[in-house]
């Protein structure tokens, strides 16, 4: 049976943060290795969704990585500002997560 | 068995780290103890202003046991990215806290410092010649930009840092440095994978924060072999799994599979991470790539401009209603007053904590729920004073704006407080982030040798 279930509760990481001034990255630790796979098989999260969670285009989403070793999805983006200059809210960029809390994953019991 | 062992007492100098848990380490007999003291995370304020992150007490705190444990066992100190972005008045400022231990404790030591701090006229004719490029997403660079930077570092490798060791240096004190750079070098120099030698340093430059429960603020040890390498925290209380060690391979980089840096390119894409005993992870399978060319990385700070903040608080849920319509309003009146003052001389921001604060044009909840807001009246504008004026006159606008509806018509405004307004001084950016080729890291960094 299939049912959605919140990221929150498949995952033990969910964290955004400065990646060098100029970009900002998140990353998706899944539980273990079996939640991991099946979130990869319900490509659910893709380049595009965190386009869209973000209200940028896809040209922004520099990087968009599964690393399975880690059991992990990361993506990267353009910050709205870089760290520190004028017009900065997160100067660290550690609170920038909230919008990927959201997602929901068709998940197979 | 071949084995070489590196103890990072905390991933940032300064930052403090339990008594206990460094000699626990010591008792593992490390052949190097490294810290990291500096990073672009805290903004461009630090390269700008001359300025560290944590203050001299702390580092003093931190130096003296890294110092002590050193000279007694024998074992190099190294310090990387000193003073917090690790130009010259960061380095002066670190050796005069060494100098000061030194002689508190009567330590005597040979001491290197390396300087990072890197030459205009060196960066124009390189950019002349082409050999300057945009280090992700930023502009091409301009003569201009050199110019207007306040200060320029260029971040070393592991190149001077072994260098300053094969001169016999027993402390050294790093300006700007890769990361990984002050845990790699003394393996790298001792003939050990380099690959898995950075990739240790990566994870051993934020202290026990790739175990569980993680911290910057306690020691890790790693152990590197022929062809894996050990990770433990030496406190007891925490420990490695794969997954802490995997995550942190990840932690603040653009892509998790390579870790990139001036010797080349780590991938990482086949690591294996297991458990090695309770506490232990062992970390297998990076590999450096090593780059035909040398590109060394760059960081400027310019001066961007002059900040005013005013913070205050709103409760009235009538006037949370129409804060959109509060704030058009203070940005029309301060632009009809002040019409004798260009608009590109100054920018009013509202920061709404409460509506969007934290994430600004990117949150997506777009209606407001919070029964009270807290507002930050920013001002930044060409010098303190105006940012001064304009701060003030936005901040008594909005206090008195009669919103419709209005029934609270003593103030909007709840201070926190006096003088509600606070000049912050110069604002900084960024305004060099770009790779510059070289034939020889040394064209940048120079060692210069102390007796201490």
């Amino acid at each position: 049976m299939t049912k959605e279930v919140s990221i929150v509760d498949l995952v033990k990481v969910i964290r955004s943060k400065n990646a060098g001034p100029f970009e900002l990255t998140f990353d998706i630790i899944f539980k273990d290795k079996e939640t991991y796979e099946k979130v990869k098989k319900a490509k659910v999260i893709t380049k595009e969704l965190i386009a869209k969670l973000y209200h940028i285009s896809i040209e922004k989403v520099l990087y968009f990585v599964e690393f399975d070793p880690a059991n992990a999805i990361k993506a990267t983006i353009v910050r709205p500002v870089d760290s520190g200059s004028i017009g900065e809210t997160d100067v660290y960029g550690a609170q920038q997560h909230a919008p990927l809390l959201g997602i929901k994953i068709p998940y197979e019991e | 068995m071949k084995e070489i062992r590196v103890l990072s007492p905390v991933g940032m100098l300064g930052y403090g780290f339990p008594a206990e848990s460094f000699q626990e380490g010591l008792e593992k007999k490390p052949h190097v103890i490294a810290a990291d003291a500096g990073s672009t995370d805290a903004g461009p304020h630090k390269l700008g202003a001359g300025v560290g992150i944590v203050s001299k007490e702390a580092t003093k705190k931190d130096l003296t046991l890294m110092l002590i444990a050193g000279c007694e066992n024998k074992i190099p100190v190294i310090i990387g990215s000193a003073g917090g972005s690790g130009a010259e008045v960061h380095l002066n400022w670190t050796l005069e806290i060494v100098k000061e231990i030194a002689k508190e404790k009567n330590l005597h030591f040979k001491m290197a410092l390396i300087h990072a701090e890197v030459e205009k006229d060196y960066l124009q004719k390189k950019l002349a010649q082409g050999k300057i490029k945009p280090l992700g997403p930023v502009p091409e660079l301009t003569s201009k930009d050199i110019e207007e930077a306040i200060r320029i570092v260029a971040v070393m490798g592991v190149h001077s840092h072994i260098k300053a060791l094969e001169m016999g240096a027993e402390v050294i004190i790093a300006g700007r440095s890769n990361d990984p750079a002050m845990f790699a070098a003394l393996p790298i120099k001792e003939g050990y994978d380099p690959g898995l030698a950075l990739h240790l340093g990566k994870i051993l430059e934020c202290g026990a924060m790739a175990s569980t429960p993680g911290t910057t603020s306690d020691c890790m040890m790693a152990y590197l072999r022929e062809d894996y390498f050990i990770v433990e925290p030496t406190n007891p209380l925490r420990k490695c799994i794969p997954s802490t060690v995997a995550a942190h391979t990840l932690y603040e980089k653009s892509s998790p599979l390579h870790i990139i840096g001036p010797e080349g390119v780590v991938d990482v894409t086949g690591c294996k991470f297991e458990q090695y005993s309770e506490r232990a992870v062992k970390v297998s399978g990076s590999k450096l790539k090593k780059s035909e060319i040398i590109n060394i990385k760059l960081e400027g700070a310019s001066k961007a401009a002059y900040r005013t903040i005013c913070i205050a608080g709103v409760r009235d849920p009538i006037m949370i209603k129409q804060i959109d319509e509060c704030e058009r309003h203070v940005r029309k009146t301060v632009l009809t007053y002040f019409n004798d003052i260009p608009p590109k001389d100054y920018r009013l921001i509202f920061h709404i904590y409460g509506k969007n604060g934290v994430m600004g044009e990117l949150e997506p909840q777009k209606e407001v729920t919070s029964h009270e807001l807290c507002l930050i009246l920013e001002v930044v504008a060409k010098d303190q004073e105006l940012a001064n004026t304009i701060c003030a006159f936005a901040r008594s606008t909005l206090m008195h704006y009669s919103y419709k509806g209005r029934i609270a018509t003593a103030g909007n405004l709840a201070f926190p407080y006096a003088p509600s307004d606070i000049p912050t001084g110069a604002v900084y950016k960024f305004n060099i982030h770009h790779l510059v080729e070289v034939d020889d890291p040394d064209e940048l960094f120079s060692i210069e040798m102390v007796e201490v």
